[in-house]
């Protein structure tokens, strides 16, 4: 058979696709280069940067205030706990000290975005599989809850700016107690329901089941985090393992993964919600008085010293390096972003699945471009 | 004095007239339709500003649609990729000829009816694989060859299925199937039933709906065989989609619901309503389930439903010969 | 584990590797970064994780600052290198750690800094036509950027 090939001067050839950079399930612009074997993905390389903004620069420029609105635009999904983690690594330079309701308040927020945040790459998951839009409206549904919560708090429905450096920007209004507890109550129902449409589908289970299997030594080996880490059977959260504020006084397990498909990596997303629900349940009833809104100057000097602090993000940890000179700007802010090392990862586990597993692992690492091109 | 063949010719001219504005109208409520359940599935209100609850949305859609600039892409393959279009929408516009939507409405009752039907809506695929290789996108090549291989391996378990059929009504023609229903439908009886299991999901595969969307996997292929075109040719893509939805429910309710028999309200009203019922099922599995991968589904068509669509033919035909 | 036992032991293994003392980091000589990472890999210690390269532009010398993490003894470590403006080149770590192929890559292209027998230093985030490295000091911000006509992106107006 070869030897007619070659006789005949027949020859199969490698189909190169551009996926992206505007492309449906790439979630932003993210741009893949693809090399088929007719739909069996040969080789895979990530192109990133269409959204560079040179965040790390800007902060070089601006007071340690000024730049909490930027760290929105990175993980635009996660707001809040982007602002966290800035807000804790200028309070580590600082060695700045919070009062406990403050770090209730930010828990309970932090965490709520966070299951936010899980609830957008629920459905944007079953939206790549093919669920025309269904899981989608009803993740949304649900999100717009903790949204309008947040309105209300901050007067932003995607870019918050709530956290300040010693404090909150505002206290939770007077009716927020009642209406987080009937949230809980509510998204417990809801995430019953979203196992018997989703997550034990047969369909579903026969997409996503034994499908870009990550091996824990290779997630670690590319300093992968989050909810992919775990699902790939590696009990660690930053969390819990390595509490910051006042996150070791919370009763939570860290749910993980078996296999380290795109199964586990959406069932530990479903997971956490129920876990992060349980914080805020326990958060809301302990919260202390006292006062949340911060006092801090509004311009201030930081020691010439550095510090790294990372944070569980809802897609990894976050961590900032901040450098001081002594003067009122930082001189050095590095963001190390979960979603650029989760995405690092996607080439070695794509290589011969076809097109359609190689979307449904895109979809179950969730990344967000704002973060990676930062 | 009249011609007899001129009185056949004219009636044959107002039922294909009819047939026509019943195609376009059809095709628009679908749409509009389809909106709306999808919409009501999701907790949304879907098209609501055009007319009562949007139901005007589908003409304002059309008026759009005519006015678009039509976009030839570069490097395409012209003659075919002008063709496509047409080879889509003239075949499912065809076959309509033998369906019977009423006891006396049916623009030509040939005697192979069934069998006309069947072949005519495979002359689909050769449009969509035409679409996919003249518009000279990789995606759109993915797309044609992916329908072409899944609208092939569909045909399998659907004709099975239907010659069950055939074999238990003693005939190819839609009338007789229908008046063969006389004492019972089709689908009550059980080799029956399971026939119109497999035909339902075989024609859910052949008009490219959830779970076997993959032609047009949004997700993957951007919009499949179809990414390329613009205006009018995509709406004719689009017609013809909605177009073959109806023919697959208006043969199923044909076959197996009994077409246009029922008590009280005329015929023709009772074949709409199982029409759109199937119609209604397939909308409901549509925004409900996600999509299956390519060598899941020809597994599926391969080695589950056509074996069980031969073993169904099997025992039927040692229940007739009993 | 704290940082004064984690020099000793480098110290004891590479008696001249380390570069000078500091509260809290380890600061070595650039030629021998990669024998002190591999022993900090593979050794008892099992730095398994490497979880961030940065760099840092202190005007006559660039820093690199790599933050290992050890789930075994859970202990950061932060590893730093001084690179000369002259000589900007240390030798890479992508094949001790995966995830310091794109984290390197980021930082030649921020800040210029070559890694040797790096699989595929190309930029990351920038274009690949661009010249400049936008994170260093003495970068002209430009007010907007034009297409010139042959040879891609580039910085200025």
């Amino acid at each position: 058979m070869t030897e007619i090939i070659a006789k005949e001067g027949l020859r199969s050839e490698e189909l190169i696709v551009n996926m992206g950079p505007q492309h449906p399930s790439t979630h932003g612009v993210l741009y893949l280069e693809l090399r088929l074997d007719g739909e069996i993905v040969v080789d895979c390389r990530p192109h990133i940067g269409y959204l560079h903004r040179s965040c790390e620069k800007i902060a070089e420029n601006r007071t340690y205030i000024q730049f909490v609105p930027f760290t929105d635009r990175l993980d635009y999904l996660g707001s809040m706990n982007n602002n966290l983690g800035y807000v804790l690594a200028v309070e580590k330079l600082l060695n700045l000290q919070v009062n406990a309701r403050v770090s209730y308040v930010r828990t309970i927020i932090a965490e709520l975005n966070r299951i936010a945040s899980h609830l957008v790459s629920l459905g944007t998951f079953a939206q790549d599989l093919g669920a025309y839009a269904t899981p989608m409206f009803y993740c949304f549904r649900d999100r717009e809850k903790i949204v309008e919560l947040f309105d209300e708090i901050c007067g932003g429905r995607l870019t918050y700016n709530y956290m300040r450096i010693g404090g909150v920007q505002t206290e939770l209004p007077a009716h927020a107690d009642k209406y987080i507890k009937d949230f809980i109550k509510y998204e417990r129902q809801k995430l019953q329901e979203y196992n018997e449409l989703l997550t034990y589908n047969a369909i579903f289970l026969s997409r996503t089941k034994k499908i870009g299997i990550l091996k824990p030594e290779v997630a670690i080996n590319y300093s992968v985090t989050g909810p992919m880490l775990r699902a790939s059977g590696v009990k660690w959260d930053v969390r819990k393992d390595e509490p910051y504020m006042l996150y070791d006084q919370f009763k939570f397990d860290v749910p993980i993964g078996k296999v380290g498909d795109s199964w586990d990596r959406f069932k530990v997303r479903l997971d956490e919600i129920g876990e992060s629900l349980k914080i805020v349940e326990q958060a809301i009833q302990g919260i202390p008085a006292g006062n949340a809104v911060a006092k801090v100057n509004k311009v201030f000097k930081a020691p010439p010293s550095e510090s790294y602090m990372r944070t569980e993000n809802p897609r990894g940890e976050l961590g900032f390096y901040l450098v001081s000179d002594g003067g009122l700007k930082p001189y050095r802010n590095k963001i190390r972003s979960p979603s650029f090392s989760n995405l690092a990862v996607l080439p070695s586990i794509v290589r011969g699945l076809n097109v359609s597993d190689m979307v449904c692992v895109l979809g179950s690492t969730d990344i967000v471009m704002g973060e990676i091109d930062r | 004095m009249i011609d007899p063949l001129s009185v056949q010719v004219r009636s044959m001219v107002i039922n294909s007239s009819v047939i026509l504005g019943f195609i376009s109208i059809s095709a628009m409520f679908l749409i509009w339709w389809e909106r709306k359940v999808s919409a009501h599935i999701q907790n949304r209100l879907g098209p609501m500003i055009v007319g009562w609850h949007g139901s005007l949305q589908s003409i304002a859609d059309t008026v759009k649609l005519l006015l678009k600039e039509n976009i030839v892409p570069a490097g395409a393959d012209k003659m075919i990729w002008w063709l496509a279009p047409f080879f889509v929408v003239v075949p499912s516009v065809m076959a309509f000829v033998t369906i019977p939507f009423a006891r006396n409405f049916v623009v030509h009752d040939l005697n192979v009816g069934i069998l006309f039907i069947t072949s005519i809506t495979s002359v689909c695929v050769l449009g969509i694989f035409m679409a996919g290789w003249g518009s000279n996108n990789k995606y759109s090549l993915l797309g044609g060859m992916r329908s072409a291989a899944q609208i092939i391996s569909y045909e399998v378990p659907l004709l099975l299925s239907v010659v069950v059929v055939i074999m238990e009504a003693g005939t190819l023609s839609m009338q007789g199937i229908i008046q063969a229903q006389e004492h019972g439908w089709f689908i009550l009886k059980p080799n029956l039933a399971i026939a119109f299991v497999i035909y339902f999901i075989s024609s859910t595969a052949e008009v490219n709906r959830v779970p076997f969307d993959i032609p047009e996997a949004e997700s993957e292929l951007g919009a499949g065989y179809h990414t390329e075109y613009t205006g009018m040719k995509f709406a004719m893509f689009f017609v013809a989609e909605y177009t073959n939805l109806f023919i697959v429910s208006a043969v199923a309710a044909t076959l197996f619901l009994g077409g246009w028999q029922g008590p009280f309200l005329p015929s023709v009203f009772w074949f709409l309503l199982k029409s759109y019922g199937i119609i209604f099922l397939s909308m409901w599995v549509r925004w409900t389930l996600p999509r299956v991968r390519m060598d899941q589904m020809m597994g599926f068509a391969w080695k589950f439903l056509t074996p069980v669509a031969l073993l169904n033919l099997l025992i039927s035909g040692w229940f007739m010969l009993r | 584990m704290d940082l004064n036992q984690l020099v000793q032991a480098v110290r004891e293994k590479f008696p001249d590797a380390v570069a000078e003392e500091r509260k809290a980091a380890l600061v070595v000589k650039k030629e021998s970064l990669r024998a002190v990472a591999q022993f900090l890999k593979t050794s008892e210690l099992a730095f398994q994780n490497l979880h961030c390269v940065s760099g840092v532009d202190w005007k006559d010398k660039i820093e690199v600052v790599y933050h290992l993490y050890s789930f075994k003894h859970r202990f950061m470590l932060t590893l730093k290198v001084f690179l000369p403006m002259e000589d900007l080149a240390v030798e890479t770590l992508s094949g001790l750690w995966e995830s310091a192929n794109w984290l390197e890559r980021e930082t030649f292209d921020l800040f210029g800094v070559k890694f040797l027998n790096h699989p595929d230093l190309r930029r990351i985030l920038n274009p690949d036509e661009w010249t400049d490295y936008p994170l260093r000091k003495n970068f002209d911000r430009p007010d907007f950027f034009r297409l010139p006509q042959s040879e891609g992106l580039k910085a200025g107006g």
